[in-house]
């Protein structure tokens, strides 16, 4: 290859500017943005750009990542203020650029982008999340037994792969910390909707305790964010409903509880 | 903390509200605002307003859907004072403000369709 002929492959080879966000607090208090510029492919998502980052340029940069293919969850973060799924991004989409890369909204930031995930995690707990079923089958009595309808009412919300996103999404969520939160209610709502499960009334406290789904004002932005069509707010309208009724009945019909 | 919430009353209230005004605001406004002045319907008579108010169960009615949409009122505007002026702390005087609003309101309401 002769010079002018490198010079020109460089030229063609189109760039993109990404302003990632820098905390290591060994280093300083304060957050701090980095430049960095990477190769525009078009079949680059954002995680390929922060993967080039690392390999390339700053190996000290920190970010979660694992699949690669939209189902550990684990690489959300906010890329122009939005909560997307890094590995599902494209850096063409968001062409000529810059990108601002942050750590998910509304999480405590642990470095980099990396955020905290305990407050999700022990909520997440709380809501109870599994199968409740005291006098569930043995083996030898044989499978449980769903007809498709029975399965298409909660089947949307075992999609849900923990990734955050929702609650970065939430202004509620960024203003009350206490709420439990879109993810956490529709996972709820999953096993409360599963035939198998008959946890409805232990998951009814926290459900329907002023943390839970009376927090909501239906702003819709988790449903908007999710990359896996959950509906969490779907799902937390759809038992402010059950809830309600459960209300009135206990008013009105003490009895009957 | 993990005590179940009384908020499913102002939320029925809200919800009903909702429901409520969606199915009659427009057809009236629709009615009143456009269909009577433009004269693409004949506007009822004044007489045959009053003789149509006279009957209890149309007071009634109106009292149902007036009161209701000030719920529905109430409870969107509770929170767009929390949210939006982040007023959390103020929680019980809004609550009582508005809703307050609301009951008063439709006791205004239920004494003036009455004494009508
Ligand atoms: S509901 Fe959707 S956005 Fe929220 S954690 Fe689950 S998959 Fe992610
Ligand atoms: S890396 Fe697993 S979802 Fe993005």
């Amino acid at each position: 290859m002769t010079e002018t002929d490198i010079n020109t492959t460089i030229e063609e080879v189109a760039t993109i500017e990404l302003e990632v966000f820098r905390y290591r607090p060994e280093k300083a208090s304060a957050p701090s943005f980095d430049t960095f510029t990477v190769p525009l492919h078009d079949e680059w998502v954002l995680l390929d750009a922060l993967n080039h980052i690392k390999d390339e340029i700053d190996g000290s940069l920190s970010y979660r990542w694992s699949c690669r293919m939209g189902v550990c969850g684990s690489c959300g973060m906010m890329a122009n203020g939005e909560a997307v799924l890094t590995c599902a991004a494209f850096l063409k989409d968001y062409a000529p650029g810059p990108i601002r890369i942050e750590p998910l909204a509304n999480f405590p930031v642990a470095r980099d982008l990396i955020v905290g995930m305990d407050d999700f995690m022990e909520k997440l707990n709380r809501v109870k999340p599994w199968v409740i079923n005291e006098n569930g089958k043995s083996v030898e009595e044989g499978e449980y037994l769903q007809t498709p309808e029975e399965l298409d009412d909660y089947v949307q919300y075992t999609m849900c792969i923990n990734c955050m996103l929702c609650y970065s999404a939430c202004p509620i969520y960024g203003m009350e910390p206490s709420f439990i939160g879109p993810a956490a209610l529709a996972l709820a709502q999953r096993y409360n909707l599963d035939l198998r499960d008959h946890g409805n009334e232990e998951r009814m406290d926290i459900l329907s305790s002023d943390e839970g789904i009376w927090q909501c004002t239906f702003v819709g932005e988790c449903s908007e964010v999710c990359p896996k069509h959950v509906d969490p707010a779907g799902a937390i309208q759809r038992y402010k409903v059950e809830a309600t009724n459960n209300w009135w009945k206990s008013k009105l019909m003490p009895w009957s509880n | 903390m993990d005590k179940r919430s009384n908020e499913p009353f102002w939320w029925a209230l809200f919800g009903a509200g909702g429901v409520v005004a969606a199915l009659t605001v427009p057809v009236l406004l629709l009615l009143t605002g456009i269909a009577f002045p433009l004269g693409w319907l004949p506007a009822p008579t004044h007489d045959s307003l009053y003789a149509l108010f006279s009957h209890l169960l149309v007071r009634l009615a109106i009292l149902v859907i007036v009161s209701l949409s000030a719920f529905h009122w109430a409870h969107r505007f509770r929170f767009t004072l929390y949210d939006g002026l982040q007023i959390k702390h103020l929680n019980a005087p809004v609550a009582f403000i508005c809703y307050g609003s609301a009951i008063a309101f439709t006791v205004f309401a239920a004494v003036s369709l009455y004494t009508f």
